[in-house]
């Protein structure tokens, strides 16, 4: 029994799937309920952070079965890939640290306040020793984070805001060590502590903003194919991941799937629609010996295809190639707390050597002269500086995400505050990229008809099809009774309506994207599709105009489709551009000394994405689009963008304001470090004064993207 | 003082226990999932064979 068991346990398989409709306990208990109802699955265990459940089962039951329990159940999912699995948390190895640093710093701290109130002797001395006892391994563990971040930027030569802490750190705690040996007056273990308390508390808000944002965008859908339906020798067709895709392997795609890998078709004549990979919208037909590309969509029929290139060949690899070699704009910007340390660090270490030899020079005696000079440090510690970029930055990103907008980076907010021009790709940028039928000609359709296509529609996986059935029923249409539905590859959908043959099928001929309706005896009615343009995409462009940053269009569709939503926007457009000429007029705005905001989505928007100063995607781009830029905006409206950029030039004159308030701190501790009467009590309360005012302005921001 | 010989060893020792519980939780990963812990509370387990 107990064998049997284990046997079960070696062979089972952990597959994590990504489910973004989970949000509450409802959602968790169904998803739960539903896979641990499937006979070969032994546990699946929810985690709501990164909407995600990891499902232990055994391996006959495949994938597409756990998917399509919970697509039963009204979850989209996907597996997750393994090359997409989440990065390490950023704020996991800060946690340690930041629990030792404030247990440390509460007991140092009261053992502190009997000295402060005038313990004497060898009470004095004890308490002394128990703070050094707890302090020196407590400040050894706890300023690890800095000491190395410090440590490997002096070994480059370089200098960061970590350098200077850590000297400060070191020589304080060595001071204090020296002075609880000499019995003297003044011990610094508590204001280290709390330094080094404060400094933790801001790395980690910000490590753990960053991957509050990276789970959020992690847990979309992605929109290439996680795998793909492989023909095998004796004609039995099996589901194999993309990862496992070989060249020459045959693979059937259905009407309505992605493509998994690059390839050659074989059999079949279809449309794609590669707008993921050129941006153009209209779907272009395809038929045997045709090269098609992994992240395209089949459109009209089943198709088998050739692998040709799979994984790391494939046309899609290419381009994340190219973007990896445009992010140089990105990788040269540095930091606005390391800048400002920069200037910092420096005037801080001639300042203290200046109070050390001004010391001696006035006769104080080496030791005196090394307790003023170390006292000039600590209060100099960038304590309210490391808190003055962090907290605004995360109480500005937390509004953000509340108005649906996910920064990715930390830094971005910084960088979207400088720029002053914006290129927007068209096709799901502008646009929403999807095909929406013309709401007219919907509106003319009588009651009946409405019902008819609708009930015809829902029988189908065309993607025209899918998004007539969504807004027909978005419209309160109900659908009628067919009989005899089929479905006929490269035709479209036919059945009987109350003794009356019905069909939806391709148009005879159409100008534009188009589906007709068939009702026997009555005239066929023609519903064409529009990729319709962004609510709000005309404010929001006259939004960023007052906010006097110039936009117009870059888009890889044609010239004629370009021009008539530039026309309707009034904007100034390039069309047909590939993702390396995307790139280059990035870097011609960039050489004109301007700031470039890109709006992209597309694989072919990625290079671009990954050149500009600032990027920002919706949530409905491609994993590309997603991964390359800076900030994910969810929902349908344009308006994120004003939005975003707003917000981000007030966080960052919370910023300067909150480097202004910590450095006056500064400009009113020096003087009594410099004359010798500053005291640890003196200091830890000048030092969490000024942390609470930092906090307290940077709590400003709640309201940052209203 | 035979007061403060008493209370410092208890005040140390009660910190330092808080500290050892939060290395446990932190190293049993529970804080690799806080939005859900917090959910699933509200997870209506028997829910399925009530009216």
């Amino acid at each position: 029994m107990n064998a049997a068991a284990r046997l079960q346990d070696e062979a089972a398989q952990e597959t994590v799937l990504v489910v973004p409709g989970m949000h509450c306990a409802g959602c968790m208990g169904k998803v739960e309920r539903a896979l641990q109802a499937l006979p070969g699955v032994t546990a699946a265990r929810v985690n709501l952070s990164a909407r995600q459940v990891r499902v232990t089962h055994d391996p006959a039951q495949v994938v597409p079965e756990l998917v399509a329990a919970l697509e039963n159940v009204g979850f989209p999912s996907q597996p997750r890939a393994e090359d997409l699995a989440p990065p390490p948390s950023a704020v996991r190895p800060l946690l340690a640290p930041l629990a030792v640093a404030g247990f440390a710093c509460m007991n140092v701290m009261l053992l502190s306040v009997s000295v402060w109130s005038g313990a004497e002797g060898t009470t004095r001395d004890l308490f002394h020793w128990i703070s050094a006892m707890i302090g020196v391994p407590a400040i050894a563990y706890s300023g690890m984070p800095f000491f190395r971040s410090g440590w490997s930027a002096l070994k480059h030569f370089r200098t960061n805001m970590d350098v200077p802490i850590s000297i400060g750190v070191t020589l304080a705690t060595a001071l204090s060590i020296y002075e609880t040996a000499t019995h003297g007056e003044h011990a610094w273990f508590d204001g280290t502590l709390m330094l080094l308390l404060f400094l933790l508390t801001g790395r980690a808000l910000d490590a753990a903003m960053r991957d509050k944002a990276r789970a959020g965008v992690d847990s979309l859908l992605r929109q290439a194919a996680p795998g793909a339906m492989i023909v095998t020798k004796g004609d039995v067709i099996e589901w194999l991941p993309a990862r496992e895709l070989v060249p020459g392997m045959i693979m059937r795609v259905a009407a309505g799937e992605r493509l998994a890998a690059d390839g050659e078709i074989v059999t079949g004549k279809t449309s794609i629609d590669q707008a993921l990979l050129t941006g153009e919208s209209a779907p272009v037909a395809a038929g045997p010996g045709d090269a098609v590309h992994a992240g395209t969509l089949n459109c009209d029929a089943p198709i088998d295809v050739r692998v040709a290139a799979a994984g790391q060949d494939t046309s899609l690899a290419e381009i994340a190639r190219l973007m990896e070699a445009s992010g140089q704009a990105r990788s040269a910007y540095v930091r606005i707390a390391d800048r400002a340390s920069r200037l910092y660090a420096p005037a801080v270490h001639t300042l203290a050597l200046a109070s050390f030899i001004g010391w001696m020079l006035a006769g104080a005696g080496v030791y005196h002269s090394i307790v003023i000079a170390i006292a000039v440090l600590i209060v100099t510690c960038p304590c309210a500086i490391g808190l003055a970029v962090p907290v605004a930055q995360v109480v500005a990103t937390g509004a953000l995400m509340r108005e649906g907008v996910m920064v990715k980076d930390a830094s971005a907010l910084e960088r979207l505050a400088r720029i002053d021009r914006a290129l927007l790709d068209k096709t799901g940028s502008l646009t929403l990229g999807r095909p929406e039928p013309d709401p007219a000609v919907l509106a003319s359709l009588p009651g009946e008809a409405a019902s008819v296509a609708l009930a015809l529609a829902s029988h189908s996986r065309h993607p025209l099809s899918r998004a007539l059935a969504a807004t027909l029923a978005a419209r309160g249409v109900q659908a009628a009774d067919l009989d005899g539905v089929n479905e006929v590859a490269g035709f479209g959908v036919k059945a009987i309506w109350k003794d009356r043959a019905v069909a939806l099928r391709r148009p005879d001929a159409a100008a534009t994207i188009a589906t007709a309706l068939d009702i026997a005896g009555e005239p066929a009615w023609l519903i064409p599709f529009t990729d319709p343009v962004r609510p709000d995409a005309s404010e929001a462009l006259l939004q960023l105009r007052a906010l006097s940053i110039e936009c117009s269009i870059l888009s890889g569709d044609n010239a004629r489709a370009v021009g008539d939503v530039a026309q309707a926007l009034g904007l100034a457009a390039q069309a047909a551009a590939s993702p390396s000429e995307k790139r280059d007029a990035i870097a011609r705005a960039q050489q004109g000394g301007h700031r470039v905001l890109m709006v992209g989505d597309g694989l072919n928007d990625g290079p671009a994405l990954a050149a500009a100063d600032a990027s920002i995607a919706p949530g409905s781009a491609s994993d590309v689009g997603r991964q390359a830029s800076d900030l994910v905006f969810l929902g349908d409206s344009l308006l994120a963008l004003p939005k975003s950029v707003l917000a981000a030039r007030r966080t960052m004159r919370v910023v300067r304001q909150n480097f202004v308030l910590s450095i006056g701190y500064n400009v009113l501790a020096v003087p009594l470090a410099l004359l010798g009467v500053l005291t640890p009590l003196l200091a830890a309360v000048a030092m969490s004064t000024s942390s609470l005012i930092v906090i307290a302005n940077s709590m400003r921001l709640v309201r940052a993207a209203k | 003082m035979t007061g403060v010989a008493i209370l410092l060893p208890i005040a140390l020792f009660m910190g330092l226990f808080g500290l050892a519980a939060f290395f446990w939780a932190l190293k049993r990963g529970q804080f690799e999932d806080m939005e859900g812990a917090a959910n699933r509370i509200l997870i209506d387990e028997e829910g399925d064979g009530l009216p």
